[in-house]
């Protein structure tokens, strides 16, 4: 079937976007609707001794300002963690307490403090302007490593030195031992940069509360509508799960940060109780640099040690991972399992140990962000490889070729087992489609031009399709992370798929539709994917961490299975056939090697209109399953990055950039090229444009696109992808996941490669013009002197 | 409250609004042409472009008052599900949109940028695109795609265009 798995075709849900019809939560209105606005905490951290809003509540067409204390008198819930996590010693975490605005404390800049309701967005933003706060500033810091030092000011009482756990992995005297006897030791002190994830549409709530009903509706900018659910039922106290329904119509990107149930959201939904109106809130870009969680923001001492060969025997990380002011959802989870769990790379280190301090800052919280944990491990490793090979004189493709793993599945130092992949494969192809051979030529041309051309690899793997639930239970996540899946057989013969996954840009209307396409022979256009609303779909996890191929789609591989099973049966009965004789293929249930057949639709019909069924079979044509994986997928890629460096100015051209990846089964190259663009588009802008600043009283600097950098279409080259294919032997499909492969792949591409062209290993991420000139500058001072 | 008369998308509209209403919210709430969308607040994202008198504007930087008598198109209004223009079109076939947020703008933009450089005579080549496209910003795609949709929308312009001469 030309629709069927593998085939590029062009995507079912871009018509309504590419002609403006399409939903998203802005684009709603209620009738009664009303617009709330934040009063936020101007500085990084202060005590508020009073908010009067006696000016705001004068002004005409403002309904309501409602205040912490209210929310806290209402009973409503302080917004949670869920995962926890134990330090080295035993101990249970410690973290600051979150209220969803403000009781006492403000502890970042735009902290929620109180909340206005008024008859349009303009009234309401106005009126914030004059709820006057009477606030006493405190001592803040914004850095992780500060934080931790003596004397540093306290984010929370309860959480001393801001530390709210260290973390260990893998084996301290092995690691140690082995380190002691290495023929060559590496060492690279790393900071992995602030980001923020800027998915182009802002955040948005509307919430709608029926008195009569008591009942609730949000539209909001969620991942996972029905984790947004639970958590604002059974964590916040708005109202029992049957009583609130969640939807997440078209969504304009999430990258992770809407994979959170945020403060305003939650306030919108209290609000429409408190004023008995529709309460719509939309985020400017401002507000999203103060509030969506950020990402990265670690600081790190690695140290690797290598025999004479360049076989690594030991590795070693102490990392400084910050938090920010609240431990977030995921927050925890991003810097220790799904980070120091990554640590071995692509390699089979036979020793490995680590520890994480995470850090209460006065700061936006950080949770994960495209790739979450595993763009700060393979950015780690990566750049040790790359420093070590040119520390030893061994080409940076053979050093790593000597230490790739080279059987699966592989069992790492770091809990995690690898599934399969074939990293030679990749790398080779990677260094065909990048033309390494041709490159000296390349760079003999860009020197003639007083130009300085570099090279820079970068192998990652990656864990994906987050995860066996009782696996990650064990490790102190609050819940199981299955898929769910009902598929629909109509009457007629069409198709509905009702998904937990989340599509926010991955296309799953598409990719979803090419499954049932592929099974039954039925053109994708009669496949219907439902999505996003918790009154239509039962449950479902939702899309984070590329657990939608993986997770997702085996969902709904299962639930086809048993769709399937009873339309032979209906057919077997009908045709008088044996079951095992049936065949399902263009749309035709068939009797192999015979011509008796019947259409799809007349199976759908047969199981509705239940005159000839088998003795006991029910009627209807429809079947659910929950698909909980049985361990990570595990995606791999070689990324090559060649870039031009002008040594005047500083300026990095990338002039070429190839990826290719081991995601398994692929359901649509377009799609899946479609993510790596993406992927290696963010990564890029981690690697040259992209940092959140805070100064050091805690003020946020970059809070619009005139100060923080985001890639545009000039910044980044064409790309030349390829792609190997091992498939995962441990989902029904053999998919790994493609959504943050190039985001974690990328950067230490592209600093590789800038160090390489400059031959100076001293550089931070974001390589502007002028981190890249002044480490040329240092460079050739130290040339000088030597 | 100021009474605003202009043609948008080819229809007659007068609406009474206030001398602060920029123009895209004139268009998202006053009209309800909720494809303009807006993605930032600073004039840099282009996810609110549309075509004033033929020219491409930040409709997040536009005071509706100031556009009294003008002719506007939006992307509601240079094609159909059934009829797409051919960027539109493009854009579907090279996949050169994810979430779609963005997108509106992109099209908008392309659609301005083949008809300035048809008009001047001049090439748009793939870099030009690039160079053009520094006023929208996109979070998904990274750009590759978009580029090819443009280039591949330019063709089918002038081709439409030379027919139609």
């Amino acid at each position: 079937m030309s629709d069927g798995i593998g085939a590029r075709v062009e995507r079912k849900e871009d018509k309504r976007f590419i002609t403006g019809k399409g939903k998203y939560t802005d684009d709603i209105r209620m009738d009664n609707q009303a617009y709330a606005a934040f009063v936020r905490c101007p500085v990084a951290h202060a005590k508020i001794n009073g908010i009067d809003s006696s000016a705001a509540m004068a002004m005409e067409g403002v309904i309501a300002v409602h205040t912490g204390p209210e929310m806290k008198a209402d009973e409503i819930g302080d917004i949670i963690t869920g995962w926890s996590i134990t330090s080295k010693d035993g101990s249970p975490m410690q973290c600051g307490v979150w209220n969803p605005m403000v009781t006492t404390y403000g502890r970042y800049v735009g902290d929620a403090v109180a909340v206005v309701v008024a008859e349009t967005q303009d009234i309401a933003r106005a009126a914030a302007e004059v709820v006057e706060l009477d606030y006493e500033e405190l001592p803040a810091v914004a850095a992780a490593d500060v934080a931790l030092t003596d004397g540093a000011p306290q984010v929370h009482e309860n959480v001393p030195g801001n530390l709210i756990f260290n973390w260990e992995i893998g084996d301290e005297a092995k690691t140690e031992a082995a380190m002691a006897g290495a023929h060559h030791v590496t060492e690279l002190d790393i900071t992995n940069n602030r980001l923020a994830p800027n998915p182009m549409e802002p955040r948005s709530a509307v919430a709608t509360y029926d008195e009569a009903e008591d009942h609730y509706t949000l539209y909001t900018t969620s991942q996972n509508p029905h984790v947004a659910r639970l958590v604002l039922s059974a964590f916040y106290n708005v109202a029992p799960e049957h009583k609130l329904r969640v939807i997440a119509p078209d969504v304009g990107g999430g990258f992770g940060s809407k994979i959170y149930i945020y403060p305003e959201e939650l306030t919108c939904l209290w609000a429409s109780m408190k004023t008995g109106r529709s309460v719509k809130w939309t985020s400017d870009r401002s507000e999203a640099f103060m509030t969506d969680a950020h990402g990265r923001d670690h600081v790190t001492k690695a140290k690797m040690g290598f025999d004479a060969d360049g076989n690594i025997v030991a590795f070693h990380v102490d990392t400084i991972a910050n938090i920010g002011a609240y431990v977030s959802l995921f927050a925890t989870a991003t810097p220790t399992y799904l980070y120091g769990t990554l640590w071995s790379g692509t390699y089979a280190m036979p020793a490995i140990y680590g520890t994480v301090r995470a850090v209460h800052t006065n700061t936006v919280p950080v949770d994960a962000y495209r790739g979450a944990g595993r763009p700060e491990a393979t950015y780690m490793i990566e750049r040790m490889m790359e420093t070590a090979s040119r520390e030893m004189g061994i080409h940076p493709a053979e050093l790593r070729r000597r230490n790739f793993v080279k059987e699966f599945p592989y069992q790492t130092e770091v809990i995690l087992q690898y599934d399969s992949g074939d990293y030679f494969k990749m790398l080779d192809e990677g260094e065909k489609a990048a033309d390494v051979a041709g490159f000296a030529a390349r760079k003999a041309d860009s020197a003639a031009r007083g130009k300085l051309r570099g090279l820079g690899y970068s192998t990652f793997v990656e864990a994906c399709g987050i995860a066996p639930s009782a696996a990650v239970g064990s490790l102190g996540a609050a819940v199981g992370l299955w898929e769910s899946c009902e598929v629909r057989v109509n009457p007629v013969g069409t198709v509905e798929v009702l998904t937990g996954s989340h599509s926010h840009g991955q296309g799953h209307e598409t990719t979803f539709a090419q499954l049932v396409s592929d099974r039954f022979g039925i053109p994708i256009d009669n496949v219907q994917i439902v999505h996003g609303d918790t009154d239509k779909v039962q449950m479902g996890m939702g899309t984070y961490g590329s657990r939608s191929g993986p997770v997702g789609m085996s969902a709904v591989v299962k639930a086809l299975d048993k769709v399937e099973e009873k339309a032979k049966k209906i057919a077997a009965h009908t045709l008088e056939a044996s079951e095992d004789d049936i065949v399902i293929e263009n749309g035709e249930v068939k009797v192999a090697g015979t011509d008796k057949k019947m259409g799809w639709h007349e199976v759908g019909l047969a199981a509705y209109i239940a005159h000839n069924l088998p003795e006991g079979m029910e009627p209807g044509l429809k079947e659910t399953a929950f698909y909980d994986p049985l361990n990570f997928s595990f995606p791999s890629g070689a990324l090559i990055c060649e870039v031009e460096v002008d040594p005047d100015t500083g300026v990095t051209d990338i002039v070429k950039f190839t990826a290719v990846d081991d995601f398994g089964t692929i359901i649509n190259p377009n799609i899946v090229e479609g993510q790596v663009h993406g992927g290696v588009t963010q990564g890029i802008g981690q690697a040259m444009l992209e940092q959140v600043v805070y100064d050091e009283t805690g003020q946020l600097i970059t809070g619009s696109y005139m100060d923080y950098c985001m890639p545009r279409a000039d910044d980044v080259p064409s790309f030349t992808l390829d792609h190997t294919c091992t498939p995962s032997p441990l989902n029904p499909l053999g998919v790994k996941g493609c959504g943050e492969a190039g985001a974690i792949g990328a950067p230490p591409a592209v600093i590789n490669a800038i160090t390489d062209a400059i031959g100076s290993n001293d550089l931070q991420m974001p390589a502007t013009p002028l981190a890249v000139w002044t480490a040329l500058q240092a460079n050739k001072t130290a040339m000088a002197a030597e | 409250m100021t009474n605003v008369s202009m043609t948008v998308n080819g229809k007659s509209v007068s609406c009474d609004v206030s001398e602060t209403t920029l123009l895209s919210e004139f268009l998202r709430e006053d009209l309800r042409l909720t494809g303009t969308h807006v993605g930032c607040d600073t004039s840099q994202c282009g996810a609110c472009v549309v075509h004033v008198d033929g020219k491409a504007i930040k409709s997040c930087t536009a005071l509706a008052v100031s556009l009294n008598g003008s002719d506007l198109t939006t992307v509601e209004g240079v094609g159909s599900a059934s009829n797409l223009h051919p960027m539109q079109a493009a854009f579907k076939k090279h996949h050169g949109l994810q979430c779609g947020f963005c997108t509106p703008g992109m099209i908008m933009a392309g659609i301005d940028m083949v008809e300035r450089y048809h008009a001047a005579g001049q090439e748009l080549t793939a870099e030009a695109i690039r160079h053009e496209l520094e006023g929208n910003i996109c979070r998904c795609t990274g750009y590759h795609n978009i580029v090819k949709a443009i280039e591949e929308a330019a063709g089918t312009m002038a081709g439409q265009k030379q027919a139609a001469e």
